[in-house]
Order: C-alpha cells, then structure tokens, then sequence
C-alpha cells in the first residue's frame, strides 16, 4: 500500500504562490497539462511543499527475527517527504522524486558502538545496523572492508603529506559495486524475487552477476550490443542471462527502464535502488573507522549517477548521528569527472542547482552516465561540505592511471585515473593544502579497462644470450631508464 | 489497442522553453499528460511527468517530442550503468 494517494488532502502550490488544485487523489489525476495558462519565465513549478503534507505517517517497524527489529522506519521521497512502507519501489507516486530510506537513529544509537562494529565481520556486514536489511541472511561474496592505504609516494608527487588512497579496486568482483549489490540482492531476496538484474557496460553487471550466483539467484544483464566481449566476459563467467540490445545509450535505457515495469524482477539500480544505494555509505562508514576514527578533512570521489559522493557524505553525516563520532563532519566532497561527461561538474561549475543532461562521450566508460539521478543531490552535498568539482581534460585519464600504477602498485580502470588526475588539478589550484588529511577513492580494478593503457607494453625482445640481455639493459641505462 | 502510463522526464533547451509543447502533445496524440514535478527557467527547463494512453500513441508522442529538440529520460535517470 502507498501513502499519498488515498485519504490524503492537499493543496499543491506553484513558487509564484499560485494554487493549482485540491483534490483528494490528486496524484492520480490530470494537472494542468499546459504550460500556456503560466507565464513559465517566472519559474513554473508543481512541487508540493514540504509542510503542505498534512498525513503523519506512523512508522513501520520490521520484525527482524525473534528478537530483532530492524531500523528502518521506511521510504521516504527526497522531493515531497512523502513516506512509504519498505517495498520494491524507487519513485514517489505523488511526485515521481526518488526514494530513500528513512532510519530510526535514536533506536540505532541505543545499540551501535565502535565496540559492535569492531566485533563484526571484516566486511560491509560489520555496519548491518545502519543497513536497511537483515544481516543474518545477506548476500554475503565478502565485499568491503577493503584496504586504505597511505600514499606516501603518490602524496610526494602531488605535493600531499596526508593522501590515503580507498582501493576498493580489491572488492571480489573488482570494484565498489559489491558493496551496493550486495546489500540489493539481499533485500531482493527478503522481498521473494527470484531474479536479479541491471543494465551495465560493466563493473555493475559483474557484481549482480556474481551475487546472484551466491544467492542462487537467476540474473539478467542488459548491455549495449556494440560493447566490446572483454568487458563482459567478468559477468558472463558467473553465468548470467545477457541480453545485447541494438540501439543508441538512450535506447537502451528507456528499453530498461520500460523492462523493469513490466516484470517482476529485481533491477538493482531501479526498483531496488533506495536499498541498492545504501551500500556506498559503508565506504564513509570504512574510511572514518581505518582512519582511527577520524574523518578525513577531503575526500575525492569519481561521480556517475552521484550516489556515491552523496552516499558517503551521508555515511559519515550517520556517524555522528548515532554517536559514533563527534559532528559536525568537517570533510569537504569533491567530485571528480571526466571532460566526455561531466553534467555535475558542470552544473556545480555554474553555480547552477539543476543539471542539464548530456551524451556521454568519455573513455571513463564506468562514470559516463549523461542524466545522473542523483547528480542535483551530488551538487548539494559539495555546497554543504564546502567541496568542489573538477572536470579532467579526456587525455589526463590514462595520465592518472599510469600515475597510480608507477608510484603506488595500484591498477585502476579509468574512473580511478580520473580521480588521480582531479586530485591533481585540486592540488594544483589550491583546494587542498599539503598537510591536510586527503582521501582518494579509487573504485575500480585496471584489468576492466586494459585496452585503454595497452601502450604501456613494451618488452626488450631478446634471444636467450647473457650479451644480448647485456646489451639491451645498457641501452635501457643510456636511456635514462 | 493497449492502454498504458509512461513515466518521463523532458529537458527543454532554452529556445523551446516557451513552447507549448506539452499542450501540444496533448492534442496532437491521443495522450493524457498529467504534470507531476517541473523547474522552467529562461535558460533551460525540465518537466516530470505520466503520460496515459494507448501504447503506440505514446510512443509516437515521445518520438515527436524528441524531433523537435526536447530531452526525454526515463524520471528515474539513467539506469545504464558502468
């Protein structure tokens, strides 16, 4: 059952404080479909404020087992406020804004403890209790807990004596998406689906693919007909249903959101999404305990949909919440994209509070999504925490890669040089200062994205003689190499 | 005939911001446009919005709406993914 539609009385309000209507079941009726009755140059808009929700929804509590209850109060829209019960759903009846979880921290705070997580596995599991699912039957492939790492050698070059590096390049399918799957396709499986699925170009086909397989689940992957076999061949093996659809990106994406209305499966990233996106918090949650319990003062994120920057800020805002850490959190949130898709850093740029979509053409293949659902949410995050937004020039991707490689031993895929090379330029302008505690989050695994580096290979071909190899090292030393 | 609801977003470009183009696809197809969420500016604006009506009327509305310059996204964003 859905809240907003029945019994419920409102008036919707336009900013310019005219009041279009009041109906009962507003939600299910018509609303002035023509932009012609408005002057639309003063700012037309159908948002039903905040305060004008006049229906108190009682929270619902989950029974978890026996003696535990989950924390979880229920969805909430991020547009209207507008509360619903926990189910499979992604967007609000009322409004169509997306949906999150809304948690009951003070139950959380009776009960959670530095202590309690320290006990916990060493992985995303450690945090279940601000996890909007039952931990005691997750989809469990062991993602999380991955290692921070200090770069002292990488801090070198860019002038940072503080640079701690996030490799979640390690996660078991080879990038952050375990985390979000992983806590997706448990609550797919509480909610009785049999089937998990996503469209991808790859990093998130592989976790669904993967977790699916643990979960004795059937998946479904949708990807892009022109998308090259090596990029897939990490989901295929888990054994997958692949569907190759003909089209253009936007084709494929209105297929896959028309597909996830129509069956009853669970795609991670839509009608799973408010659950799915929870995950990324266990990245803050992560980096604030291996820092010793310390926020960091900047933390560079790569940004797609902008979940993840959101998700982070939100992790560590929890924290001090439940009584984890003293607040207010002083990390300022940079995003990081690349210069062939970067509608946030644009926006952000522009000072603007709506983003304006745009077709991606970017080598960072995993961070090219051209209409980000949470990019308007991205941008308000940077304004609180006091961030920025950096956009890095198309040929500075591999730079960063290779950067990355030579000075930490670390392979990552593009997104990762995008974000070594917008942790350069923040240097470069001044945003972060040489003695200040820095994060960068690297996201996923180089081995995804080989073809882009592959004229890193260069071997000294030799026959097999101890003068040929002489002589070629000799060369290699009057090289300066 | 097969009646369906599509939930879509429309991004308007600056110099079709003061068009009329929802009405318009109201009365050009057979289609039900109910406005849910919208931010218009001078510079750009975007709609959210069902659209209600047989299945091919809608799809031919969204193709229309397409040829002539405005955005149309599924509401809830991309959902192809890295």
């Amino acid at each position: 059952m859905g809240f907003g539609v029945l019994g419920v009385k409102l008036l919707a309000y336009c900013s310019c404080s005219n009041t279009f209507q009041e109906d009962k079941r507003i939600s299910d009726r018509p609303m002035v479909p023509s932009l012609e009755r408005v002057d639309i140059r003063q700012g037309l808009c159908y948002y039903p404020r905040r305060g004008a929700v006049p229906e108190v929804v009682a929270p619902f509590l989950i029974q978890r087992g026996a003696d535990k209850v989950a924390f979880v109060i229920g969805l909430r829209c991020r547009e209207c406020a507008r509360e619903y019960p926990v189910e499979p759903l992604n967007v609000c009846d009322f409004c169509f804004g997306p949906l999150e979880i809304s948690y009951d921290y003070k139950a959380i705070a009776r009960v959670i403890s530095r202590q309690r997580i320290a006990d916990g596995p060493l992985t995303i599991w450690r945090y279940q209790d601000l996890l909007p699912v039952d931990a005691e039957n997750a989809v469990d492939i062991q993602a999380g807990f991955t290692p921070l790492i200090k770069a002292k050698n990488l801090g070198k070059v860019l002038g940072l004596d503080n640079l701690y590096l996030k490799n979640d390049s390690v996660n078991p399918s080879f990038s952050f998406k375990d985390r979000v799957v992983s806590v997706a396709a448990t609550k797919a499986l509480e909610f009785g689906f049999d089937t998990l699925s996503c469209a991808s170009t790859g990093n998130l086909a592989c976790a669904v693919a993967a977790h699916a397989a643990r979960a004795g689940m059937r998946s479904v992957v949708f990807i892009p007909s022109d998308l090259e076999a090596g990029k897939v061949i990490g989901a295929a093996i888990y054994g997958p249903t692949i569907v190759a659809v003909k089209g253009s990106y936007d084709e494929v994406n209105r297929l896959c959101s028309e597909i996830a209305d129509n069956y009853h499966w669970a795609f991670v990233n839509i009608n799973m999404r408010p659950f799915y996106a929870e995950g990324s918090k266990t990245l803050g949650l992560e980096v604030a305990e291996q820092l010793g319990w310390r926020f960091p003062e900047h933390a560079v994120v790569p940004v797609a949909s902008g979940a993840l920057l959101t998700k982070i800020w939100k992790g560590f805002d929890e924290m001090v919440e439940v009584g984890l850490m003293e607040g207010p959190v002083p990390t300022r949130m940079y995003a990081a994209q690349a210069r062939g898709c970067s509608p946030v850093v644009d926006a952000f740029n522009a000072g603007e509070d709506m983003v304006k979509p745009v077709r991606p053409n970017s080598i960072a293949k995993s961070l090219a999504i051209g209409n980000p659902a949470d990019g308007i949410y991205a941008i308000r995050t940077m304004s609180r925490s006091g961030g920025a937004a950096y956009a890095v020039p198309e040929d500075e991707v591999v730079e960063g890669m290779k950067l990355l490689a030579e000075t930490e031993g670390i392979f990552t895929e593009t997104a990762g040089g995008v974000v070594v090379s917008a942790l350069k330029g923040l240097v470069e302008r001044g945003a972060i200062g040489r003695d200040e505690l820095t994060v960068a989050f690297i996201t996923g695994n180089g081995l995804k994205t080989q073809e882009v580096v592959e004229d890193v290979v260069h071997p000294l071909t030799i026959r097999p003689t101890m003068e040929e190899f002489e002589e070629a090292l000799h060369g290699l030393s009057a090289a300066g190499r | 005939m097969v009646m369906g609801k599509q939930r879509v977003k429309f991004t308007f470009p600056t110099d079709l911001v003061t068009q009329p183009i929802i009405y318009d696809l109201g009365r050009k197809f057979n289609v039900v446009t109910n406005i849910r969420r919208a931010d218009v500016r001078e510079e750009m604006g975007w709609v959210v919005l069902e659209l209600e009506g047989d299945d091919q009327e809608i799809q031919q509305g969204i193709d229309w709406v397409g040829s002539i310059g405005v955005r149309v996204d599924p509401v809830a964003g991309d959902v192809l993914e890295g």
